[in-house]
């Protein structure tokens, strides 16, 4: 942190990037640990089917199993671009 | 009783062999009398760091294959009367240990009187790093303010509440952190995840921060655990964290950028 730094073009702090790749990519990997094998694979293929239909991103398709008393939900929600225009 | 720690981390270079040897060391040091194991079959290098390399002569899987006794394989610590290492063989492969082998000699080493048994797991999640794990009650898991280290440390965390003998019977493994190769610098200029961002993220609080230190180099060049440096802010730090294990209450040190003078301000440094 000298005199000369000055001169030197100021990297951006990079802690809080990592900070946040983590805390998402860690919730995602907690959700599905534990869980049936199938699930991501159940994911890929669901993804591939809309996008024959629909060009959503990778990201688009979320499945997560979750408790319910008893018996388990699987739960599947898919999020459409904001202009849904269908592509088949 | 005797206690099974086992030292891991899932990312490999993290510190968990100089953890082990420093942990062991301190344990001793507080008058317990303690087991190192080596569970790194194939790549033997806590008896480096112990500085008993020279000093081996049967190893962990000739007692689990029973072709020695446990007693002729423990090398006797130089520096601590009640410290032990047992190492890890350097020819045969992973597979040469196996459960039962495993559970029997961790039983032998309670019957002993031993306190503390210190299991040094392998880097990864293969059979050597889950057998280390499996007989734990209480876990180091070691980490560097590093992203893929510390999304391994969740995937450990995740194998120590699920694939333990722990686990299995309904019961929990104690998890510690231990956070290393911290440099306060760097995180007050924001290149660095902070202890807060770590305990945040992985949802547990650290038992000790080791500093950034020359000083561990220095130390396995010469064979010394760095926790005997008693100069050394790693040493120091590993200390502490030895006190917090056996219960005490003390705060963290070299955890903050230490002020620098008006000339470093001006030249750098």
């Amino acid at each position: 942190m000298g005199l000369f730094d000055f001169l030197l073009a100021k990297k951006p702090a990079t802690a809080s990037v990592a900070k946040e790749r983590l805390r998402i990519l860690v919730a995602q990997e907690r959700s599905t640990r534990g869980g049936p094998d199938y699930l991501p694979l159940l994911r890929r293929e669901l993804l591939e089917v809309i996008r024959k239909y629909v060009n959503v991103d990778a990201d688009a398709v979320k499945v997560d199993l979750v408790k319910d008393g008893d018996h388990d939900v699987l739960d599947i929600s898919v999020s459409l671009p904001e202009k849904a225009d269908g592509t088949g | 009783m005797a206690e099974i720690l086992v030292v891991t981390s899932g990312k490999g270079g993290v510190g968990k062999t100089t953890t082990s040897a420093s942990i062991a060391s301190g344990l001793a040091r507080a008058g317990k009398k303690v087991a190192v194991i080596d569970f790194d079959v194939g790549l033997r290098n806590l008896d480096l760091i112990m500085g008993c390399e020279r000093r081996v002569v049967y190893d962990f899987v000739n007692v689990v294959q029973g072709e020695a006794s446990l007693k002729q394989s423990l090398i006797k610590d130089k520096r601590f009367d009640t410290l032990f290492v047992l190492a890890a063989s350097q020819t045969r492969d992973k597979d040469a240990l196996t459960k039962e082998g495993v559970e029997k000699v961790l039983k032998d080493l309670a019957d002993d009187g031993f306190d503390f048994i210190v299991c040094d797991s392998p880097a990864g999640i293969e059979k050597g790093a889950f057998l280390a794990m499996y007989f734990a009650d209480r876990a180091l898991v070691v980490v560097n303010p590093e992203v893929s280290s510390v999304r391994d440390s969740d995937r450990i965390l995740g194998l120590l509440q699920s694939k333990t003998r722990k686990a299995e019977n309904g019961e929990r493994v104690q998890e510690h952190l231990l956070l290393t190769r911290y440099n306060p610098e760097r995180v007050e200029r924001g290149e660095m995840l902070s202890i807060a961002d770590v305990e945040e993220i992985l949802g547990l609080k650290v038992i000790g921060v080791i500093p950034e230190s020359p000083d561990v180099l220095q130390a396995s060049n010469s064979g010394n655990p760095v926790i005997l440096d008693e100069q050394s802010a790693a040493g120091q730090a590993y200390t502490d964290a030895v006190a917090r294990l056996l219960g005490e209450e003390r705060p963290l040190r070299f955890t903050t950028a230490e002020k620098k003078g008006f000339f470093a301000k001006i030249f750098g440094g």
